[in-house]
């Protein structure tokens, strides 16, 4: 029952995650796994907004409505973010991040 | 009192024909310029004389004696509230006298330069710049205050250089017109240093002010006193060193000789008769208040110029260049004059040594200027100026000959020529105040009858024949102002100065004490008598002498090695220890520091560059761990 | 329309002129024609200033235009003359109408140049009239910053590294300077009261000790870099090395007494009581300059280098001066600086001239000169004079009135320095006769040199311009010597009055 699982536990689910998705973004190489940790980043937002709902606000929607405009942005994002890596792929034939480097001093 | 408004015509001429002919000279005929300047220099003369007259014996004997009157003045820069600078024509007895000895002589070297610079391609140049100079010292001597004095003398200054460094194509003249300019300038940092502390301490520039006994600058010498002589004093002493320079007293006399350089004509003029006793001028025209407020920077004058007066005719007798002879002489002559005013005091009997000085200024003139325009002649005529290249000239050069004969009479002091009035004068009072330096300077009375005839045989004796080409007389228009110079060196001793030029304006009773002019004529004779064994023949005698005092002539010869001492100054430790490093220090340390400024600047940003990497990933870690760090800021430390 | 408003209308209007034209030729005449309206612009606004003065007018400035510019900040484009500024604008119509001459044959992108220089001019007679801090520090940005374009591409040797060099290092000083503008501005009113930038109404009031304390030395010191303040002087001689003639002529004729004029103006008159504080630590650096300098150009071979040197020791001497603070020293203080401005924009004329036809600036190459160019031979000469400070030209009555003012000081340290200062008289005749002895006199060193042309009729104008204007300092100088004097007593008075009450 979901009363008897404490809100520690979503918090503590939805930090790890949300740091295995910047250590991801921050390490990988190929973009495509880079976007994966974005949405994991974006995934454990939704997970603390619920959980924070339904624990605190069991009332209200707010934490839902929250969630769902940000799955929303999520998948418009993922959708222009791989635009712009079939972009990079045509110009750099790869898609390895330390080969797009060229904005620099 | 009469009007002597017209006295400022008296240096303007020149400077107008200064001006003409520099600017307009190279398109008229070289004959006419020199015209030119002669003509301005005459009109000066013939106005100069007129003064004389009219100061002298017109109707200015009262019972106070001769005043210095102001004939003109315009008040030209305003400085403080008391200090002014003034431009304009003081009139009092030594004024006029150098009135007299300057355009005579200025005059004399016109005529004789047109006959000796005939040819020269800078004919015009040389007459331009010889009125520039006859301008400059007419101004000074006519100053009405001490700063319109500094002004002229540093124009003096700069017509000595032109004039020195007149055949500029050659190195030596070059380095000779620098060096007086240097030296002199050195020195002329004392005058200004003096005339600072001079006017701080009197408030004024003016002559009359100053020099008045009963007025403020001599009752202020009881005020401050600095390691044992009071300010005024201290400042006195600046001033002199300033006359110094320019009179080349010892230490600052090595730029005489090598002044040399210039045309003999110019050597005549300036460094001869003009403006080396500038300094001398300078002390007798601040006299009352050396007498009265600073004996003490008297006695400095009195031993400055004694100790010139021997070192000079020491070297005298060792060189051979005639000219040389001459400067060396010169020297001597003016620390006679130095020393004259040194041991006077004022007032009647007691300024005996400062009538002398002017006296002996006078007499000098003529004949330092009528030696020098000789030994012209004599270069003229055998293109050298080496005693060695010369003898027997009595033969080819008889007016020459009798001039300088008549000349080197004078300076030895035979009577009854003018010097021997004049030296005896200032021997006189030299042994009324200090017995040592009236040895000093009756030891000198001997060398220098012995030097100058010394010189005289070299020139005008010996048996040579054997010339390049026959020496000839030179033409009249250099002998004319030579027999005009003699007549003023036989007959000017009969001038009654006495009565005329006197510390406090007042005549005095004069008359020759027997008990030194004897003893004085016997020296000069007895060094006439060594140098007619010792040169009037070939005589081994002379080299056997300097065998003897071997050490003593080398040094001698070497002009007791001063040049070297003012090269090694001037070279290695101004230039190389000074200088050098000072522009080294600037380059390398200064401007080493600015571009070191910059190096730190482009370092930094070298190292900031790198937050510009274009890599994605390190733009995300620096975004997160800024964020975390803030976060933590905020939470824990707000 | 006030007269002093002219004098930014007409170069801008010249320099829209010379935007229309062509090419070398006509974009000089059009210059030539604007700064000559210019030169007789500023001669007339002498002679109205004089007969302004002996009609009895006696405000401290005179033809005063004042227009609101930033309300909300109370600036104004505020301007004024005294007789200084006057005298300084005098200087610079002669000073750029010479420079306009030198220039003559200014082959590459000449009409680029000519706008440049004009534009720099316009900034240094906007300075010299403006009466409001902040359109002083606008003019004095335009008059600095053409400085990096005219080195970097019309110069001559490391241009690129000098220009830079001179630019940052004025700039740095401009820092400075905003720094103590603004302290002015913030601090000179009492509280309450609306802030202001105008000179006149800051002079009138209190600015606190402390600081005064503070300001004074940045303020000092941001003015002191463009007066060639030790050890901040090393921009100039590079800067002045490697930039062509007319810009030198500009530069240290002109921009360098921007220094000395600022630091009259803003430092010491409107914090007269930190200036009498710290007077002897600048002064001590001022003195330091003056020697140091003359010392520097004796083993130099350059000939523009010399000049440089001997810039830094003469314009050392014009803050020396300004800090001894009595009438007659500060009077003296703005006679060298119109005195060797018009000198040393003398020299580099003649070294532009002399390196047009030798091609070489080095002395040592060069000899015996004076037979084959005697007219450049002689002028150089006279200038070499007039810089030693010989009577006659306008340097001994700079100097002498310096050295006159500042001995009369109570206090030995005054007296003592000034010696020092004086002792630059004796250093100075050795290089300028050093350079003379090599340069000119002696035998011909270089047979190359045989057949160089004399001076064109263009160079004799410029020349003779500047020769001219240094004699009738030199031999006439109590007209100017009043004019200074005369605006300098309400400066002066203020001075003084900090003294009476007593603040150490």
């Amino acid at each position: 029952m979901i009363q008897n699982i404490p809100l520690s536990y979503f918090l503590v689910i939805s930090t790890l995650m949300f740091f295995i998705g910047i250590y991801g973004f921050l390490t990988r190489r190929n973009l495509i796994t880079m976007l994966m940790s974005i949405e994991l980043i974006l995934n454990s937002v939704n997970i603390n907004f619920v959980a924070f709902n339904r624990y605190l606000y069991p009332q209200q929607l707010e934490g839902h409505f929250f969630m769902l405009i940000v799955i929303a942005v999520a998948a418009a994002e993922a959708a222009v973010a791989i635009a712009i890596i079939i972009n990079i792929y045509r110009n750099f034939k790869s898609i390895d991040v330390e080969n797009v480097d060229e904005m620099k001093f | 009192m009469a009007d002597y408004t017209y006295t400022i015509l008296i240096p303007l001429i020149p400077l107008f024909v200064f001006l003409f002919l520099g600017l307009t000279g190279h398109k008229i005929k070289p004959f006419i310029t020199g015209l030119i300047g002669t003509t301005g220099l005459g009109i000066s003369a013939i106005l100069s004389y007129a003064t004389a007259y009219k100061y002298f014996i017109g109707a200015h004997v009262t019972g106070t004696g001769y005043t210095s009157i102001k004939g003109f003045e315009v008040a030209w820069l305003h400085l403080t509230e008391k200090l002014t600078i003034h431009l304009g024509v003081l009139i009092d007895p030594i004024s006029v006298m150098m009135l007299v000895v300057i355009t005579t002589v200025s005059l004399m070297v016109h005529i004789y330069s047109i006959g000796y610079m005939k040819g020269d391609p800078g004919f015009y140049r040389f007459f331009s710049f010889l009125s520039l100079f006859s301008f400059s010292m007419l101004g000074l001597v006519l100053a009405t205050n001490i700063f319109q004095m500094y002004i002229f003398w540093e124009l003096v200054g700069v017509s000595s250089f032109l004039l020195i460094g007149y055949y500029y194509e050659k190195p030596s003249a070059v380095a000779a017109s620098k060096k007086a300019f240097i030296v002199t300038r050195f020195a002329d940092l004392g005058f200004l240093i003096g005339i600072l502390m001079l006017s701080f301490n009197t408030g004024t520039f003016d002559f009359q002010t100053l020099t008045d006994p009963h007025g403020p600058a001599i009752a202020s010498a009881g005020g401050a006193a600095f390691m044992g002589m009071s300010v005024l004093s201290w400042s006195l002493v600046f001033i002199f060193v300033g006359g110094a320079g320019k009179s080349a007293m010892f230490p600052f006399h090595i730029w005489l000789p090598d002044a040399m350089e210039g045309p003999t004509p110019v050597s005549a003029l300036i460094h001869a008769a003009t403006m080396v006793v500038a300094g001398v001028y300078l002390v007798a025209r601040l006299f009352p208040v050396y007498a009265l407020a600073a004996p003490d920077a008297l006695t400095v004058v009195a031993w400055v110029g004694g100790f010139s007066s021997i070192f000079a005719a020491v070297i005298a007798c060792t060189q051979t260049d005639i000219k040389r002879v001459l400067a060396f002489s010169t020297m001597s002559q003016i620390g006679y004059m130095m020393l004259s005013l040194g041991v006077s005091g004022y007032g009647g009997e007691e300024g005996l040594g400062f009538m002398a000085s002017n006296f002996h200024l006078f007499t000098h003139a003529m004949f330092k200027a009528l030696l020098f325009l000789g030994a012209g002649a004599v270069i003229h005529a055998v293109h050298t100026n080496e005693i060695t290249g010369m003898g027997n000239l009595r033969k080819y050069l008889p007016i020459t000959h009798i001039t300088f004969l008549i000349a080197c009479l004078t300076i030895a002091g035979i009577p009854p020529f003018s010097a021997f009035f004049s030296k005896d004068e200032i021997l006189v009072a030299a042994f009324h105040h200090n017995k040592f330096l009236f040895a000093v300077e009756y030891i000198v009375a001997g060398l220098t009858a012995f030097y100058m005839f010394r010189l005289y045989y070299g020139i005008f004796w010996g048996k040579k024949t054997h010339y390049h080409h026959t020496p000839h007389e030179s033409p009249l228009v250099m002998t004319i102002p030579l027999m005009i110079l003699a007549f003023g060196s036989v007959f000017a001793g009969f001038l009654p100065f006495h009565n005329l030029v006197t510390s406090d304006g007042l005549g005095f009773e004069s008359h020759i004490d027997w008990m030194i002019a004897i003893p004085s004529v016997l020296i000069g004779v007895l060094g006439i008598v060594i140098a007619t064994v010792m040169y009037k023949n070939e005589s081994p005698l002379p080299d056997k002498v300097a065998g003897t005092f071997k050490n003593l002539y080398k040094w001698a010869h070497h002009k007791f090695y001063m040049d070297e001492v003012y090269l090694f100054v001037t070279r290695k430790i101004i230039y190389r220890y000074i200088s050098t490093p000072i522009a080294w220090f600037d380059r390398h340390v200064i401007d080493a520091t600015m571009n070191g400024i910059a190096g730190i600047i482009q370092f930094a940003s070298y190292a900031i560059k790198g937050f510009q990497s274009g890599r994605l990933q390190q733009y995300a870690f620096v975004f997160v761990s800024g964020t975390v760090i803030l976060v933590l800021i905020f939470v824990y430390l707000v | 329309m006030n007269i002093l408003n002219l004098f930014v209308i007409i170069p801008m209007l010249t320099v829209g002129g010379i935007l229309l034209t062509k090419d070398l030729k006509q974009s000089r005449i059009v210059s030539a024609i604007g700064m000559g309206l210019q030169l007789i612009l500023s001669f007339v606004l002498v002679y109205l200033y004089m007969s302004e003065r002996s009609a009895g007018n006696t405000a401290p400035m005179l033809f005063m235009y004042d227009a609101l510019w930033f309300p909300s900040l109370n600036i104004h484009y505020a301007l004024g003359v005294d007789g200084i500024s006057v005298a300084m604008i005098a200087l610079t119509g002669i000073v750029v109408f010479a420079g306009i001459f030198a220039s003559w044959k200014m082959e590459y992108l000449p009409r680029e140049f000519f706008v440049s220089l004009i534009l720099l001019a316009s900034g240094v007679f906007g300075f010299f009239i403006s009466i409001d801090l902040f359109t002083m520090f606008l003019f004095y940005e335009i008059a600095v910053i053409p400085m990096y374009l005219l080195i970097g591409i019309w110069g001559t040797g490391p241009k690129e590294y000098s220009a830079m060099k001179l630019t940052l290092m004025l700039m740095a000083g401009s820092a400075m300077l905003m720094v103590g503008i603004l302290g002015i501005y913030f601090f000179s009113v009492p509280a309450g009261h609306p802030l202001t930038f105008n000179i006149l109404e800051i002079s009138k009031m209190h600015i606190p000790i402390d600081m005064q304390r503070f300001l004074f030395p940045f303020t000092f010191v941001g003015f002191g870099i463009l007066g060639a303040l030790f050890p901040f002087h090393t921009w100039s001689p590079d800067g002045h090395a490697s930039a062509p003639t007319a810009v030198s002529m500009l530069h240290a004729g002109v921009l360098m007494k921007l220094g000395g004029y600022g630091i009259f103006r803003v430092a010491i008159f409107l914090m007269p009581e930190a200036a009498h504080e710290q007077a002897w630590i600048f002064l001590i650096l001022t003195s330091i300059s003056v020697v140091y300098g003359a010392f520097s150009a004796i083993v130099q071979t350059d000939l523009k280098y010399i000049n440089a040197y001997s810039s830094v020791s003469h314009c050392g001497l014009v803050l020396f001066a300004v800090l001894m603070m009595n009438q007659t020293a500060m009077n003296g203080a703005i006679i060298q600086m119109i005195s060797h401005g018009l000198m040393t924009a003398l020299f580099f004329a003649l070294i532009g001239m002399i390196y047009g036809r030798t091609h070489t600036r080095l002395i040592n190459e060069m000899g015996g000169l004076m037979k084959v160019i005697p007219f450049l031979g002689v002028v150089y000469v006279i200038a070499g004079l007039a810089s030693l400070g010989l009577p006659g030209f306008s340097g001994f009555v700079a100097e002498m009135t310096i050295f006159v003012g500042s001995f009369q000081h109570v206090d030995v340290f005054h007296r003592v320095i000034t010696i020092v200062a004086a002792s630059s008289i004796v250093i100075t005749a050795v290089y300028i006769l050093r350079v003379v002895g090599i340069l000119l006199l002696g035998p011909i060193k270089n047979d190359h040199f045989l057949h160089l042309d004399d001076a064109k009729w263009y160079e004799r104008i410029s020349t003779i311009t500047l020769v001219l204007a240094i004699t009738a300092i030199g031999t006439a100088p109590f007209w100017l010597s009043n004019m200074i004097n005369f605006s300098l007593a309400p400066i002066v008075e203020r001075l003084n009055a900090i003294q009476i009450t007593g603040l150490f």
